[in-house]
């Protein structure tokens, strides 16, 4: 556990100790907004919620959640101090985990970056504050998701141009793996039951179902074992590619 | 405490390395001497756990590295090539990291922290960032790196490699110094740094070991070891040389300049005999006087290659 905290630090503190931290958070906390007020039409509702805001949060995402996990591997790959890491006596899960949450708590830290959102809708009127924080959490592990996902592809490729593009596809394929886009094409070739276990693995209810306010353990379950099924696989790769 | 036993690697079709064995004591310095792409590398990536071995065992302090990767991993430090640091950190916090990641804790936590800051006279530039400081200080920083948790085996890959004569000189003083109590592995393709720190060299090229042995025993591999080299004015050059051929110990003289470029007689004994005595006698009866004379250890470069691969000149 300290080890893995320790991996987390130095990762978090890589993060803060470039001009990355301070770009990534100024783009997300102004796209979250420009989205918010803009394409979500958050005075034209006339509603004191927040569901324009997190409405765009998976689309943000898809984006900037990449952009933090790119790194994660590739350069200690780059570097070669992936050897040190690798010839130190520390389990190989413990510094996947470390690493993921590091990014995981940089995003959080971004969300938390949103609080003026929060104040401004209580200025205007009176929310349901329940609901808002319900939808922080989902959103958390929305995020927490697609970069379990980026973390694993980080893992896969030394080269971070090609971690970001794959990410994003694959973030997108994730996201959208609820909707006609994705479903259509694969219902005419593979069967009825397939098209429902994609449709049922879809993290899109999910998400909704927290925006709605309804904290059920389900929806977390289902985001925490998929984050724990990337983290697991990305354990796998980087065994596999041991000194390759 | 390092044992080796046939170890094997191959990547595809290609064998990078090819049945090595040997053993490391406690003390002593053993150098891994080959070209580039001879398997050196790879021999310490195995060592440390990076790579799996494709076949052959391993043993650090007794355990297996493969099947007792945590355990025996406590027990190195290594130094990778080129000496990879965390850039963006400062020494400190990088110590601070490491020492964290190796279960260090308390009042031993900081007293080996301090012990390697003072060892390697990190003090000047602790709070500055990895990245800004010099070739030196970050090689010195990745030493501080592999000696914190005072392992018993220290596997150093190409450890002064791209630093000056100065820093060259630091480096192999403190290798020295830490031999005393731990086993100490160091890849190089100088060959002074095979005299100037080690006790024990293998030369390797195409994955195997072509070569072993004290230093001074490479030395004597070389056709010129205790070769007698002389040199004489130069009007009196060919006397000097039938005199020479005639001494009975002698297999051959040969004209080869000396060091310095100036024309030189170099006398082979039979079964490589100095024969410095002989000479000198020999010289002097004739009433030739000797501008110089030495007698030749043998130069490791020769050596080197002769045994590896002809491609290598």
């Amino acid at each position: 556990m300290r080890v893995m905290l320790a991996i987390a630090r130095r990762e978090l503190g890589a993060y803060f100790s470039t001009p990355l931290a301070a770009v990534f958070l100024a783009v997300f906390v102004a796209a979250a907004g420009a989205l918010t007020f803009y394409a979500g039409g958050f005075f034209e509702q006339g509603q004191a919620n927040l569901t324009a805001f997190f409405y765009f949060h998976p689309w943000l995402f898809l984006v900037l959640m990449p952009a933090i996990g790119m790194r994660l591997w590739a350069e200690e790959r780059r570097t070669g101090t992936i050897e040190l890491l690798m010839t130190s006596p520390v389990a190989v899960w413990q510094t996947v985990v470390g690493k993921f949450l590091a990014a995981w708590v940089f995003s959080g830290i971004a969300l938390a970056l949103t609080f003026p959102i929060l104040v401004t809708v209580n200025l205007l009127g009176h929310p349901d504050n329940g609901v808002i924080i319900a939808s922080y959490v989902g959103s958390l592990l929305m995020g927490g998701g697609i970069l379990a996902l980026a973390c694993f592809i980080s893992a896969l490729t030394g080269n971070q141009v090609i971690a970001f593009v794959i990410s994003v596809a694959a973030g997108l394929l994730f996201v959208m793996a609820g909707q006609e886009a994705v479903l259509a094409p694969l219902s005419g070739h593979l069967p009825d039951y397939f098209v429902e276990l994609v449709r049922s693995l879809s993290p899109a209810s999910h998400f909704e179902a927290l925006t709605r306010g309804v904290l059920q353990l389900v929806d977390v379950i289902y985001f925490v074992s998929f984050i724990a099924l990337m983290l697991f696989l990305n354990c796998q790769i980087i065994e596999l590619r041991r000194g390759r | 405490m390092i044992e080796v036993d046939r170890l094997h690697k191959s990547f595809g079709i290609v064998d990078a390395v090819n049945g090595i064995s040997f053993s490391v004591g406690k003390g002593e310095v053993v150098g891994f001497l080959g070209p580039n792409g001879a398997g050196k590398s790879t021999t310490m990536k195995m060592i440390t756990g990076y790579l799996p071995a494709s076949a052959g065992a391993i043993r650090i302090c007794g355990l297996d590295v493969e099947r007792d990767p945590k355990a025996s991993k406590s027990h190195i430090g290594y130094l990778p090539e080129g000496a990879p640091l965390y850039g963006e950190m400062t020494p400190q916090a990088l110590l601070d990291f490491w020492a964290s990641v190796r279960g260090l804790s308390g009042t031993r936590r900081r007293e080996r922290i301090r012990f390697v800051v003072e060892a390697l006279e990190l003090q000047p530039v602790l709070l500055r960032r990895i990245e800004t400081l010099s070739k030196g200080y970050r090689r010195r920083v990745g030493f501080a790196q592999a000696m914190l948790h005072d392992p018993d085996v220290l596997i150093l890959d190409e450890p002064t490699d791209g630093l000056d004569p100065n820093q060259k000189r630091q480096v192999r003083g403190l290798i020295r110094d830490m031999s005393a109590d731990k086993a100490i592995i160091i890849s190089t393709h100088l060959l002074e740094e095979v005299d100037a720190v080690c006790d024990r060299a293998l030369v390797i090229d195409q994955g195997r070991i072509v070569l072993q042995g004290t230093p001074a025993d490479l030395h004597a591999q070389s056709p010129w070891h205790n070769a007698v080299v002389v040199t004489v004015p130069p009007g009196r050059m060919q006397e000097a040389r039938d005199l020479l051929r005639g001494l009975k110990g002698a297999d051959r003289v040969e004209d080869r300049p000396e060091t310095t470029g100036a024309p030189a007689l170099w006398v082979i004994g039979k079964g490589r005999a100095a024969l410095t005595s002989d000479v000198s006698i020999a010289l002097a009866g004739a009433g030739i006087s000797v501008l110089s004379m030495r007698t030749e250890e043998g130069r490791l470069d020769e050596v080197f290659r002769s045994v590896t691969g002809a491609g290598q000149a």
